[in-house]
């Protein structure tokens, strides 16, 4: 039920308090509206108790595990929401003077320097305000760089197929034409593949690396080199950083350019759409091309670098310093793990990854593949399950739910049929995954026994399950007045 | 398995058949809608475009994810299916019924080099693996 549905003509805040009308007899009367501002007209606990209800019905990290693969559903330590919201940092104006801001300023050149040493690269700019925003930005001044050195003849991104689609997205939306290259048995890059595309049309490569595949690229000293060869320059996806973090550097991989998704590795708020938060970092040869304002400190003195400064820079993304509050959060959060901590995020989130592999594997799960180590996150293919049963991925996920816990992803990587990607996150016990595996276990044994009430499910949620087809088809998103 | 023989086939999954007219039909195959399930949006080539051999000229959507679709072979696109912008679910109901652009090939002999029905067979038994 929406808002508006609550609502009853004339209902206001206080129904017991006198309205006091507000005086606006010094507007001119043609700027006044003729027509009421449309708002819901409830009363300030119809409000309260709506917004309530709807935040009980949500599945959250808050309340829920969350192994939603490849997005690093973390916990978020309320120490970080806590300063970040310390009133000296709501209350700043992003246009104040800098020298009223050293604070904020000396909190970002920080976190500038932690996020350039965690990846090898020679300059963070913190500006992009989503993981999309960050790729689009690093493939910009990919394109920058060549156009500097009249370098025009490079038209072509090389994009493993197990790529994110915002990959050849970015590409796309910045003039690129998309090659996709193959991924072999093992889950790695095909090396032929890449070889074979290779040439001086290529301007770069995209790899994640841990790949959506939950595998380390073994190969990817010698990816590095055949693209630095043939003259392409490499972007690094940072969703699966986590799995690496403090254990190997981007930078000494031979990444050129690289976008750290804040709200994945540094745990700062992830889901209802953001705000996400993606810096970018880059080698030496982008530096003069990084996205503005950058902080720089001279003598003690925190300061921004503007177009002024960086003088080649592709611009500014937001008005001002990206998610300013976000960064802030992240900035916290990669002071209390410290470097020691940093290693620690990696080893945990790769235990748990593995150990949760090897359950559920043990529970007779299909690993998709099963020869690898896990970086941070596996895939189960329950293909064969579906050959016998009927029972699809897309029913198991929506039986978790009814079991309690937030559905692995679904039906991505795309090469991967009927697939489960699943993440758990270094903040997760043992005793969750357990308690999970138990779970998994018995959908598994409702498939064979039950498996037309597994294709029914959810049956404990507060929607059942939804026509999704139905909705795809029949957009229906704005609520109208009737 | 529904494969028909009177049809070429591609590995990307589409069909093409070849009308009396000289154009070809190309839709994509029942193995391909399975694997895609519910579609929910269809997006084909504008009619008078010209496509080389295995450019992306089409998207295929369903609930699940979306899909490309390849040019099987060279030519220009002389006609699109009307109906699959407001009935989608056509293909799923029928793939080969269901079609989704036509074209007039530059070399109508680079058919040969297309799949039939029993090497796209082979094609899917061995996705299977």
């Amino acid at each position: 039920m929406l808002i508006f549905e609550h609502a009853r003509p004339g209902r206001r805040n206080y129904s017991q308090s006198p309205a006091a009308a507000a005086k606006i007899d010094d507007i001119p009367q043609n700027l006044l509206r003729k027509v009421p501002l449309l708002l819901p007209e409830v009363s300030e606990m119809d409000a309260v108790r709506h917004y309530t209800r709807l935040s009980q019905k949500n599945f959250s990290i808050d309340t829920q595990f969350y192994p939603l693969g490849s997005c690093t559903m973390k916990y978020n330590p309320r120490a970080c929401n806590s300063l970040a919201m310390l009133p000296q940092f709501l209350a700043r104006h992003p246009r104040a003077p800098e020298s009223t801001g050293q604070g904020f300023l000396a909190c970002m050149y920080e976190l500038q320097e932690i996020l350039k040493d965690v990846t090898g690269m020679a300059g963070v700019s913190l500006t992009p305000m989503a993981g999309a925003q960050g790729e689009l930005i690093g493939i910009a001044m990919i394109r920058a760089y060549h156009e500097s050195r009249g370098d025009s003849a490079r038209t072509e991104i090389i994009v493993p197929d197990a790529a994110h689609g915002t990959n050849p997205a970015t590409a796309v939306m910045c003039g690129y034409k998309v090659v996709e290259i193959a991924t072999d048995k093992e889950g790695d890059v095909d090396m032929d593949a890449l070889k074979a595309a290779v040439g001086p049309q290529t301007a770069g490569l995209m790899l994640t690396n841990p790949s959506t595949l939950g595998v380390f690229e073994k190969n990817v000293a010698e990816m590095s080199k055949i693209v630095h060869q043939a003259g392409g320059l490499l972007y690094y996806d940072g969703a699966n950083l986590n799995a690496i973090l403090g254990k190997v550097k981007p930078g000494d991989m031979g990444f050129d350019v690289i976008h750290i998704n804040l709200h994945k590795t540094f745990s700062t708020p992830h889901g209802g759409g953001g705000p996400g938060s993606a810096p970018v970092g880059v080698a030496e040869r982008l530096l003069p091309f990084m996205p503005v304002p950058v902080v720089a400190s001279e003598n003690g003195v925190y300061r921004w670098l503007t177009e002024k400064e960086i003088p080649q820079s592709i611009g500014r993304l937001s008005a001002h310093m990206g998610n300013a509050g976000v960064l802030l959060r992240a900035y916290v959060y990669v002071r209390l793990l410290g470097a020691e901590g940093m290693h620690r995020v990696a080893d945990f989130a790769a235990l748990n990854a593995n150990y949760l592999m090897a359950e559920l594997s043990k529970a007779g799960f299909e690993i998709a593949y099963p020869t690898r180590r896990a970086s941070h996150e596996f895939i189960v293919t329950l293909k064969d399950l579906k050959e016998k049963t009927g029972v699809t991925a897309m029913n198991v996920a929506k039986r978790l739910l009814d079991k309690g816990y937030h559905a692995p992803t679904t039906y991505f990587p795309l090469l991967v049929p009927e697939c489960l990607l699943i993440e758990p996150a270094e903040t997760e016990s043992k005793e969750t995954l357990d308690a999970f595996v138990v779970s998994m276990k018995e959908i598994l044994e409702e498939a064979h026994t039950q498996p037309e009430m597994v294709k029914g499910a959810p049956y404990n949620t507060p929607v059942r399950k939804l026509d999704d087809v139905k909705a795809a088809r029949e957009l229906d998103l704005a609520w109208k007045q009737t | 398995m529904i494969i028909p023989s009177n049809l070429k086939y591609t590995k990307s999954h589409e069909w093409v058949r070849l009308e009396d007219d000289g154009t070809v039909t190309i839709g994509i195959t029942q193995h391909a809608q399975e694997l895609l399930g519910d579609m929910v949006f269809v997006e084909t080539p504008d009619a008078g475009r010209k496509l080389k051999q295995g450019e992306e000229c089409a998207v295929v959507e369903s609930v699940k994810a979306a899909a490309d679709v390849y040019a099987p072979i060279a030519g220009e696109v002389t006609a699109v299916n009307p109906d699959l912008e407001s009935a989608p679910e056509k293909i799923n109901q029928d793939a080969y019924a269901a079609w989704l652009f036509k074209l007039r090939p530059v070399n109508t002999a680079d058919l040969n080099n297309l799949l039939d029905a029993a090497g796209y067979q082979k094609i899917l038994e061995s996705e299977e693996d």
